[in-house]
């Protein structure tokens, strides 16, 4: 549920020796170290059995054939049109929620550091709020609300935008929250002022630029969310790619399987992506983190 | 601002509160309203009169039992997941800092933590589901039936074994920060006192992280007590705990007189998360101490 934020200051691991320890220090140091690599990387196995043979179980799984090896149900993933829109569908949901996500933040947010300090609290205590709401009890009240949605915007699927933006708000609001911290956002926003820009061209020339770490970050976060969701598309009654995997396990299991491994490792390479674009930034020198 | 022109300067000092009117608008109708609904919903009843009747119902039977084995399968894998995930971060945390392991590991304990749901119901079906790989293993090799005393991993024991496998990730994120937070000082401090590793653990370094620690624990019990998608791909007969019981109540013709029950068992939902995450954050407040 948190975010994961490399904080940028503390030091790393006392793996170096001890610097200033007697003659006793240094005599124990060295077995204490070895005894404790040893435990490291024992522990390190274990915990690498645990979460891998599920992993690889999917992959043996998926590949069953009568008599061998086959990659029918990774070939059927962009044959089965039910899985390609669904997959479409939950593309577009990220790319949507994202930007709305971006649209609906950024600007209050920033506006939020700026000039309405006061309010900064209520606005935190409101993004951080559906923490405290799980999404099988936002789904009851936001039921209602969706009959007026579907008659005001169609059926589409992609109307389930409007929840997720809600969905991924902590996540989201403490990225960029973290972000505008990190800067000094009242200089920068003086000196475009009194150089004549107006609050549009600050939000998108000077405060979006120095925040794009944190911003990409949210996106990031927000885009694996949406593509994980279930709970909101299956109640409300809408396709989405894990809707339509869970359906498809009662049909056709090995296909299932072969989504569901497919869409981890995606998500794997979006997250680990998103570890080096914090690691670039941090390189450049400028000091703010997601 | 200028005192002189009061009823002006009160309007211009309203102004800047318009720029965030659209956020209000939008969280209050995708948020805060549907928040009111489950509320309201829990406190009235069919023909929308006032009454307690509809949370009575939760104390009794079925609810209660659901609520029973909401908060024991949260507790369950929220302190096994804690002191494993604790573990793990700790092995993660001994090696570098930038090095491509714990990188690998952040990203992966993030996906298993927020993205899972559905896809770790079916990789838990396919290692030691009816025909699943480990399934197989046992019963081919060791000659051992895994479901002799009944299909387990369709049940509570199988949601157990599940939410492990994405508590412990979630411990791994929220633990690495805390653990960073120690300063190699300490250690030196100990070290030079003559102190040992152990010494530096017990009385250092395992005080320090305790609220931490805590803390960790309630945020993946409210993870767990909130978590529906691995249970719904998981369990299709039956609603042995209280989110599937919701599910219940939004898939199937309501009872004449129950059209609330749901609501309220949301409610109830609230109230527990809230407090354990309302503990959370104080003990967040506690960490943050010695932890920056």
């Amino acid at each position: 549920m948190t975010a994961p934020t490399p904080d940028a200051l503390a030091p790393s691991a006392p793996s170096a020796p001890p610097v200033a320890s007697g003659v006793a220090g240094r005599a124990r140091a060295p077995r204490g170290s070895r005894r404790r690599t040893v435990w490291r990387w024992l522990l390190l196995l274990a915990f690498a059995v645990f979460f891998l043979v599920p992993l690889l179980a999917m992959l043996e799984f998926s590949t069953r054939g009568a008599g061998g090896r086959t990659f029918d149900a990774w070939r059927a993933i962009v044959k089965d049109p039910d899985l390609v829109s669904a997959i479409t569908i939950s593309l577009e949901l990220a790319v949507l929620t994202a930007v709305g996500m971006l649209l609906l933040l950024v600007p209050v947010a920033t506006w939020v550091h700026l000039r309405l300090p006061r309010v900064r609290r209520l606005i935190e205590f409101i993004c951080l709020l559906p923490l405290t709401i799980p999404a099988i009890v936002l789904v009851v009240g936001v039921a209602p609300i969706y009959a007026w949605v579907t008659y005001f915007f169609g059926e589409s699927s992609l109307t389930l935008t409007f929840v997720y933006v809600i969905l991924v708000l902590p996540y989201a609001y403490r990225a960029i929250d973290n972000g505008l911290g990190a800067i000094d956002l009242r200089t920068l926003a003086e000196a475009a002022r009194s150089l004549g820009a107006g609050w549009a061209s600050v939000l998108a020339r000077v405060v979006v630029p120095n925040i794009r770490g944190a911003l990409v970050s949210a996106s990031f976060l927000s885009v694996a969310l949406v593509l994980g969701e279930f709970t909101l598309a299956s109640l409300l009654n809408f396709n989405n790619l894990q809707v339509t995997i869970n359906l498809l396990g009662k049909r056709d299991s090995a296909v299932s399987v072969a989504v569901s491994l497919a869409s981890l490792v995606f998500a794997f390479v979006l997250l680990l992506a998103l570890s080096y674009v914090g690691r670039r930034r941090a390189s450049s020198g400028v000091t703010e983190e997601g | 601002m200028s005192a002189s022109q009061p009823a002006t300067a009160r309007l211009s000092r309203l102004v800047p509160y318009l720029a965030i009117a659209p956020f209000l608008v939008y969280v209050t109708v995708f948020l805060l309203y549907p928040t009111l609904i489950v509320v309201a919903g829990a406190f009235t009843d069919d023909s929308n009169r006032l009454t307690s009747s509809t949370l009575r119902v939760l104390t009794e039977g079925v609810y209660l039992r659901a609520f029973a084995r909401s908060i024991e399968l949260s507790a369950v894998t929220a302190v096994a997941g804690a002191v494993l995930g604790a573990l793990l971060a700790w092995a993660v945390w001994s090696g570098p800092r930038e090095g491509p392991l714990r990188r690998a590991v952040t990203a992966a304990a993030g996906v298993l933590a927020q993205f899972g749901g559905v896809t770790l119901a079916f990789a838990f079906i396919a290692t030691i589901g009816l025909s699943g790989v480990v399934t197989n293993f046992l019963q081919d090799q060791m000659g051992i039936n895994p479901f002799s005393g009944g299909v387990w991993l369709f049940d509570m024991p199988g949601l157990m074994l599940v939410y492990v496998y994405f508590q412990i990730p979630l411990m791994v994120l929220v633990f690495l920060p805390a653990l960073d937070g120690l300063r190699p000082e300490w250690r030196e401090a100990v070290e030079s006192l003559g102190g040992s590793g152990w010494d530096y653990w017990r009385n250092v370094a395992g005080p320090v992280l305790f609220p931490a620690f805590l803390g960790a624990t309630l945020l993946l019990f409210a993870n767990a007590f909130s978590a529906y998608a691995t249970a719904a791909a998981l369990v299709s007969q039956g609603s042995p705990i209280v989110p599937l019981k919701i599910r219940g109540f939004l898939t199937s013709e309501v009872i004449l007189g129950q059209q609330n029950l749901g609501k309220a068992l949301g409610f109830g939902m609230i109230i527990i998360v809230a407090v354990v995450m309302t503990l959370y954050a104080l003990l967040q407040r506690r960490a943050a101490r010695w932890l920056r």
